[in-house]
């Protein structure tokens, strides 16, 4: 995008953050502030998915370890909550590098594979070791509503510190992008045989855009542990980890303002949108729209499409819009050969 | 009489690169018909758009009938035989797995012994793996599996490519004996023009994506342009 | 050695489970590089389908085990060839990462499909085989375990049959090396992947059922062993159906070794150990231990 709009983008953003809260009730601004902590972990996400092409499927985990530490930090040892946040991102940041340093030498396929384990080993690891991350019951945080002076509800105070720190991190990733770095990831992407002949460390760039985007999602998981006061090893299912990949691709692999609608997505699909959409359905036949699952089967279904009909995300409808170029999708590789004979 | 195989200016393209502009030829029943020209002429672009392991516009008749977009495998089964760049050999599978290929669109038992008359060495051979062959030998295999199919246009890219000069002789010379005595016609596509025009009986001179020449073997062997440009002498 | 033999019984028994579903995403990587993360959902919503038709009226009766377990392999042969058709086909220009994104959306409908159909709770499911143990040589044999073992294995091996001896299966494979060779050959490609696809279905139709009466049914009931398949797959290098069963078996083997003999690794472990295992085993063989390294291309 041209930076001209990319500044503009980012203003809408930051007036569509102060104005939000003046127009929600309490219980959507408390929505949003998930938004804005969904927003983080994509953000970190899309440096890994969106510009080296390697898809993880474990991030929610990363979000889980930033969510402990945050935990045990402010339960254990008495921190103050937002102190723990860089600590939160440290630590959730070297256990992604400690998992990407080997996991990134593997091929796409493999990679992707590791990752999906990552979730269940978590959990499998947080019941293994109670005394320390209190098991299946989990750890119970103090509510937050007054902090330097500053007495507010926690919906509102949660907001506000999410979407601060959500928008410093989203310039920080930006800047990311724009650099040496970023080049080095695309060249990465776009063939890794030529990036490794032009002198880029394949593996070591990959690991350090693994380190980054769990650094994001520990920050992301230290906000959702103070938003919601209690962790456990349910908090932070494979369900969470999937849902940031497809929020990722439906935003616009590659692209940070896409993120914001990703971002929406994540937080809305499941309680909001997909129950309303089913609504719809409902009126014309019989079926019970509130049953378990009935979200995950609207939220399947929209990725699906999405996919069918707009394989680079709400980011690339945008830019089609926009710049009234139609194939802009990188990801809708064209092939050469004509269709299957259906004789 | 109509020729068996016509392309009516027949076009290709990979995304944005044009590789023919229009393209017209024909190979007769019974007919070796060779493609000459120079690395990126567009021959090996020629057999695929017949095959349709390219997109094509024009139209391509063959026995008659118009091939319409069925791609590959519809071509297969209306007769035509493609053994592509590089011999299309089924490197993880026996050399008698291959053979089985060949005959996968026949119904009931195929019949090996023809086959086994003309490739006499290939029983021996049967239950190594066809990626462990000699280049000759996979070029031999590739042939052998194309006759299977039992098609009516055999279509070769570049048979000697990578092959010694003996071998690519005794590759010629078997795809002229499954001519004489098979009546099978021959569409191949080659960079060694002396052989190939002392095979074919017919040929076509290929340059950027359009026919520049085209007559009769004898004739381009005496054409003073195609002599100075592909035979060397 | 009593404890021996029940540790390797039971590895078997559960390797073999992850051999199956292991073995099923081989068979579909091999053919279009894609890695389908829905391999397991489809396994637990075919062994869904299975409990409904042992336990819903059908025409009046319900069915016993034996007919109930072939339906439902018949059944997800069709499930998987009409996924295949209506989910995959459309996608067959589009690139890799596209379609297992929506092999990925597959899992996440089939999950919430599960729950909604058959309500999210744990279920009990009837296996095939007595609870009780054969003694040979002082040593007691699980009937369970040796049944599951004997039934996972006997299907790999009807598969083996098919891929080694029948012209069908013939043309699967050289479609899987060299897709557009065969296609010159004659052979409807697109139609062997939906093939594929139908076998793999079978193949997770027979984990699912298998493993469904230690681990319970449930939507999530499938999570686990898909990813100790992943792991068994991988360990045999992701495209050598031989190496999927082999890795699988031994994993089985090992975690219950493991299990067994080394304390600290509990039940919660087994998914960290085999995490463990397979970033270990990359690290020393990055294709495998059955795999070829593959050039890469420019």
């Amino acid at each position: 995008m041209k930076p001209r709009l990319a500044y503009l983008g980012f203003v809408v953003l930051v007036a569509a953050v102060v104005i939000a809260p003046l127009l929600s009730s309490n219980y959507r601004t408390f929505q949003l502030a998930f938004v804005g902590i969904y927003l983080i972990a994509l953000l970190g996400l899309n440096i890994l998915t969106g510009l080296t092409g390697q898809i993880s499927l474990g991030h929610g985990a990363f979000m889980g370890v930033g969510a402990y530490a945050t935990t045990i930090l402010v339960v254990d040892h008495g921190w103050n909550n937002l102190l723990t946040l860089p600590v939160a991102g440290v630590v959730a940041g070297l256990a992604g590098l400690a998992f990407g340093l080997p996991a990134t030498r593997f091929a796409g396929p493999y990679l992707a594979l590791a990752t999906f384990a990552i979730p269940l080993s978590f959990i499998g690891l947080l019941k293994r070791f109670p005394h320390f991350t209190g098991g299946t019951l989990g750890k119970q945080l103090p509510s937050v509503h007054s902090q330097f002076g500053f007495h507010t509800n926690p919906s509102v105070w949660v907001y506000w510190t999410s979407w601060i720190v959500a928008l410093v991190m989203f310039v920080v990733a930006w800047l990311i992008v724009r650099g040496r770095f970023g080049r080095a990831l695309r060249s990465v992407r776009d063939s890794e045989i030529a990036a490794t002949a032009s002198g880029v460390s394949t593996a070591g760039v990959k690991t350090v855009a693994f380190g980054i985007s769990a650094f994001y999602c520990g920050v992301a998981g230290g906000l959702f542990a103070i938003a919601v006061t209690y962790v456990n090893p349910d908090t932070f299912p494979i369900d969470l980890s999937i849902l940031l990949l497809v929020g990722v691709v439906l935003g616009g692999a590659g692209s940070l303002g896409g993120m914001v609608f990703g971002a929406l997505f994540v937080e809305f699909i499941r309680i909001t949108w997909g129950p309303a959409l089913l609504d719809l359905f409902s009126q014309v036949h019989h079926i019970n729209t509130r049953a378990p699952g009935s979200s995950l089967v609207v939220y399947g279904v929209v990725l699906l499409l999405v996919l069918y009909v707009a394989p680079a995300g709400a980011a690339g409808l945008v830019r089609r819009l926009v710049t009234g170029k139609a194939a802009v999708a990188a990801w809708a590789k064209q092939s050469q050969m004509p269709a299957e004979d259906q004789a | 009489m109509a020729p068996l195989l016509e392309l009516k200016d027949v076009s290709a393209r990979y995304g944005p690169v044009a590789a023919l502009h229009g393209v017209s030829l024909t190979v007769d029943a019974g007919e070796i018909v060779a493609i000459l020209g120079a690395n990126g002429a567009g021959k090996t672009t020629t057999l695929r758009a017949v095959s349709g392991t390219v997109r094509r516009d024009g139209d391509v008749v063959f026995a008659g009938k118009r091939l319409g977009r069925m791609g590959p495998e519809g071509t297969a089964r209306a007769g035509i035989a493609h053994v592509p760049e590089g011999r299309g050999i089924f490197a993880e599978l026996t050399v008698w797995e291959n053979l089985r290929m060949g005959a996968y669109m026949r119904r009931g038992r195929p019949n090996f012994s023809t086959v086994l008359e003309y490739f006499p060495w290939l029983d021996a051979r049967r239950n190594q793996q066809a990626g462990t062959l000699s280049g000759g030998e996979q070029q031999m295999l590739a042939l052998a599996r194309a006759f299977l199919q039992r098609p009516r246009l055999l279509m070769l890219d570049e048979p000697s490519l990578g092959l010694a000069p003996l071998v690519t002789r005794e590759v010629f010379r078997v795809v002229s004996d499954l001519n004489h005595k098979e009546g099978l016609a021959v569409l191949v596509v080659e960079q060694n023009a002396a052989i190939a025009l002392g095979a074919a009986q017919r040929a076509y001179v290929l340059e950027t994506g359009n026919v520049a020449l085209s007559g009769t073997a004898e004739q381009l062997k005496s054409d003073d342009a195609v002599r100075s440009a592909y035979l060397g002498y | 050695m009593q404890q021996f033999f029940q540790a390797l019984m039971a590895g078997l028994a559960d390797g073999a489970i992850f051999a199956s579903l292991a073995l099923a995403l081989v068979l579909i990587y091999k053919a279009t590089e894609v890695i389908n993360f829905a391999q397991g959902e489809m396994a637990m919503f075919t062994t869904y389908i299975a409990y409904a038709l042992l336990t819903h009226p059908h025409f009046g009766h319900t069915l016993s085990y034996w007919p109930a377990f072939f339906m439902t392999l018949v059944i997800a042969f069709v499930f998987g060839v009409g996924l295949q058709r209506v989910v995959i086909k459309p996608l067959e220009k589009a690139s890799v990462l596209t379609v297992v994104m929506a092999t990925i959306a597959l899992l996440v409908i089939l999950n919430g499909l599960a729950a909604w159909i058959w309500s999210p709770e744990l279920k009990f499911f009837p296996s095939p085989f007595p609870t009780s143990t054969w003694v040979i040589g002082g040593v007691h044999i699980s009937k369970q375990d040796t049944g599951t073992f004997g039934v996972t294995l006997a299907c790999v091996f009807v598969l083996w049959l098919f891929f080694r001896f029948t012209k069908l299966g013939l043309a699967m494979r050289a479609g899987a090396v060299n897709p557009v060779a065969a296609r010159l050959l004659g052979v409807r490609t697109s139609w062997l992947l939906a093939l594929g696809w139908g076998f793999a279905a079978v193949l997770g139709a027979v984990s699912g059922m298998m493993s469904a009466p230690t681990n319970f049914l449930s939507p999530s009931m499938m999570q686990a062993v898909l990813i100790f398949a992943f792991a068994s797959a991988v360990l045999g290098g992701l495209e050598s159906p031989v190496g999927a069963v082999a890795g699988g078996l031994g994993l089985g083997v090992l975690l219950s070794m493991l299990g067994t003999y080394v304390h600290p690794v509990t039940p919660e472990l087994r998914l960290p150990v085999a995490l463990l295992i397979l970033l270990v085993v990359l690290l020393i063989k990055p294709a495998g231990l059955f795999g070829r390294v593959v050039v890469r291309r420019v």
